[in-house]
């Protein structure tokens, strides 16, 4: 679905990927995860063209991603970010609804469209009408989830989508996601800092430093033939409550 | 930035082409200085004018010389008083000007021509109490020389320079050497204590016939002159034979005694003008003119008026420019620190001195005037457009562009809306700036509540001031209360188009 290659990006002084090469297998879920600064959201960036590479080339489908091409292929992708990014001056369903309108898209399929997403997303349609501002985080993380949704695009791309909510709505979405990604069978990649989220949801996960892929495979690739001691110290950040158990 | 440019030039045209032009063809227009004797002379000019049978302006106070000058050579006026020492100094003044037989030339050669002189030459004089100059027979400055103990009270100015005390001194050999320097106001009074013997004043002063003051003869010649004179365009003797005649008959007809007192009548008496005007005309030509005195409210009426239409075009004019220039400059880092700093430059240039430019590309009246505020009113605009859009958080803008959505199409629907109450706090700026500053555009002629400011503080008449400063006062609080209703529907209807 994407192939990057010798990717290479720097803000000023400071290198944030380094001679990267990534494909991005279709119909699965990608997560990209590393420590702050590893260059992750840069490069979910870089495939929707909204940071431009110093070097090296991104394919799209077999197409390289142009600027002239940008517009038109960022209606195949969808994208989630932190917190939401909605904006504030439109109603949740405007938001949705937005980039249908400007493609002049039917207004009755455009509703049929948000019903089904709303039922998809187990969003309360009486809610539509109401402006950011007036939604939770939870729900204004399912509104972003539907206008990424709306033109039925080939990718989702998720930046860190629950890392704003507090841990039991965060619990909640994560379940409905992965139901959701599967139902739909599109190709996700998702950035997360969160080793159990990436293990929940990844069908790959690639592991990043310093702008570079330490080690890229399922999580139980990760967990059982760490190829790093940096790699093992990661995987072993997630606490379990039960792993200690009290004597 | 070419387009943007062009768009402005486009813009000024409309604007001043849509101006409604107050002189009409056939009419008369007379200027005068922002000076009471100005004023005065050019009420009896118009007078004379309309006498003669031609409808007639007289655009009142416009500032100094200069724009006087400029606005005869442009025929936006057809005539107005002025002084030979004037021309001769300012408007000749890299020309050696030796003989009035050479300042006709040097005007004919503009297509202006000269009265003969209307009979006083306003300069520096020394004056003495009238019952001084009886008991010692004073007569001439040279008399002066037989008292070597008078006390004599100069203003500070006149002790100063070139050709005041100590070259008076030299010229006649005067034998004072006691004296002091001190302001204008206290010489007058010390003059009537008995304090002081001697002072200097401007020969025209209206205090002269209000303390009983004698000039002493300059018999030496030694104070430059600055004898009064009409300037008027040569067309008008073709244009409008009559007209030229009358002003050519005003010549010798008035003295310094006599111009003094109709100064009097209007600084200290507190008539008006033009019915002082009236009363020299009647004594002087047996010519009566019926000169109308609107009423308060119809003055505030025609002064809101024109004061609304300064400010409205220019406003307008700037919105239309300066929001397309804040949108330049937030897309553009190097285009936009240009504009910015462009606009801020623009800004800094005082009301008075930029309404000055104006002058030689538009003219006098409320096109430079419109200009001006045009200028004026572009940097909150912009600065606020620029602030507005480059404020938006980049996680939203990030998402605008996610979703596909061409450049337009983002400032439309989500750029401009979200940076909408920063551009009406611009706008509001402007608004209240542009009415306090238009009060300036009086000075060239362009009307407003600037025109009775201007008239109170020459006469110091603080009633004046009120009249055009309260309203615009007014006028200010009401438009930014204006905006500030704006304001809040655009954000109640923000929030109920986020629920619709």
């Amino acid at each position: 679905m994407f192939d990057l290659e010798k990717i290479s990006k720097s803000f000023g002084p400071v290198q944030v990927v380094t001679d990267l090469d990534l494909t991005i297998a279709p119909g699965k879920t990608t997560v990209l995860i590393g420590p702050s600064g590893c260059g992750k959201s840069t490069i979910l960036g870089m495939i929707i063209g909204l940071v431009q590479p110093d070097s090296g080339t991104i394919h799209f489908n077999g197409a390289s991603l142009t600027p002239d091409r940008l517009e038109h292929m960022r209606q195949r992708m969808g994208y989630v970010i932190q917190e939401g990014g909605l904006f504030p001056h439109l109603s949740a369903r405007r938001n949705v609804t937005l980039m249908a309108e400007h493609l002049g898209h039917d207004a009755q399929r455009s509703a049929a469209r948000v019903q089904y997403l709303c039922n998809l997303t187990n969003f309360p349609e009486t809610a539509l009408d109401r402006s950011p501002a007036e939604l939770s985080g939870g729900q204004c993380q399912r509104i972003a989830l539907m206008r990424a949704l709306m033109l039925d695009p080939d990718v989702l791309l998720l930046d860190e989508p629950l890392g704003a909510l507090d841990p039991l709505i965060r619990f909640e979405l994560q379940t409905e996601l992965r139901d959701i990604f599967r139902t739909l069978g599109k190709t996700v990649i998702m950035v997360t800092h969160d080793i159990g989220e990436a293990g929940y949801f990844g069908d790959t996960i690639v592991l990043l430093r310093d702008g570079q892929i330490v080690q890229a495979g399922t999580i139980t690739d990760l967990v059982d033939t760490p190829q790093e001691n940096f790699v093992e110290r990661f995987v072993r950040t997630q606490r379990l409550v039960a792993a200690e158990p009290r004597k | 930035m070419k387009r943007f440019l062009s768009v402005i030039t486009l813009l000024l045209g409309f604007v001043s082409s849509s101006v409604v032009t107050h002189a009409q063809s056939a009419g008369i227009t007379i200027g005068s200085k922002s000076f009471t004797e100005s004023v005065i002379l050019g009420e009896i000019l118009a007078g004379l004018a309309m006498n003669a049978g031609a409808p007639v302006e007289h655009r009142k106070q416009l500032g100094g010389t200069r724009i006087l000058w400029n606005a005869l050579l442009r025929g936006e006026i057809d005539a107005y008083p002025e002084y030979t020492g004037t021309i001769a100094r300012e408007i000749f003044a890299t020309e050696k000007i030796a003989s009035r037989n050479s300042m006709i030339n040097a005007l004919a050669a503009k297509g202006i021509s000269m009265s003969a002189p209307l009979g006083f030459n306003n300069t520096y004089a020394l004056a003495v109490t009238t019952n001084t100059a009886k008991r010692l027979s004073l007569n001439s400055i040279s008399d002066l020389k037989r008292f070597r103990d008078l006390k004599l009270g100069f203003s500070n100015e006149f002790m100063d320079r070139g050709d005041g005390w100590p070259a008076l001194k030299k010229r006649y050999g005067l034998p004072q050497s006691n004296a002091r320097g001190l302001d204008h106001d206290l010489a007058y009074r010390g003059l009537k204590s008995g304090d002081i013997d001697v002072i200097d004043v401007y020969t025209t002063d209206a205090e002269i016939p209000y303390y009983g003051l004698s000039l002493l003869n300059d018999d030496q010649r030694h104070f430059p002159q600055y004898d009064a004179v009409i300037l008027y365009r040569s067309a008008l003797s073709k244009i409008a034979p009559a007209v030229s005649t009358a002003f050519k008959g005003l010549g010798g007809k008035i003295n310094a005694q006599q111009m003094a007192t109709l100064n009097a009548a209007v600084k200290i008496q507190q008539q008006s003008e033009s019915a002082v005007a009236t009363d020299f005309l009647q004594s002087a030509f047996k010519i009566s003119v019926t000169t109308e005195q609107n009423s308060l409210g119809k003055r505030l009426y025609s002064r809101t008026l024109e004061h609304l239409f300064l400010v409205g075009i220019s406003l307008f004019s700037a919105i239309l420019v300066a929001i397309p220039l804040g949108i330049l400059a937030a897309r553009r880092r190097t285009t936009g620190q240009f504009i910015l700093s462009t606009a801020g430059v623009l800004q800094t240039i005082p009301g008075l001195a930029l309404l000055v430019f104006m002058i030689p590309l538009l003219g006098i009246g409320s096109e430079p005037a419109i200009a001006a505020l045009f200028l004026y009113s572009l940097l909150p605009i912009i600065r606020n457009t620029h602030t507005g859009i480059t404020g938006i958080d980049p996680s939203l803008q990030n998402s605008a562009i996610a979703l596909g959505l061409p450049a337009s199409a983002r400032l439309h629907l989500i750029e401009l809306p979200l940076a909408t109450p920063s551009i009406m706090a611009g706008i509001k700026t402007s608004a209240v700036i542009n009415i306090g500053t238009a009060t300036l555009g009086a000075l060239i002629g362009a009307g407003g509540y600037g025109q009775p400011i201007l008239t109170g503080i020459r006469l110091d008449n603080i009633g004046l001031i009120l009249e055009g400063a309260i309203p615009a006062a007014l006028m200010a609080l009401i438009v930014q209360f204006g905006f500030e209703w704006i304001e809040k529907r655009l954000a109640s209807n923000g929030r109920a188009a986020a629920q619709t």
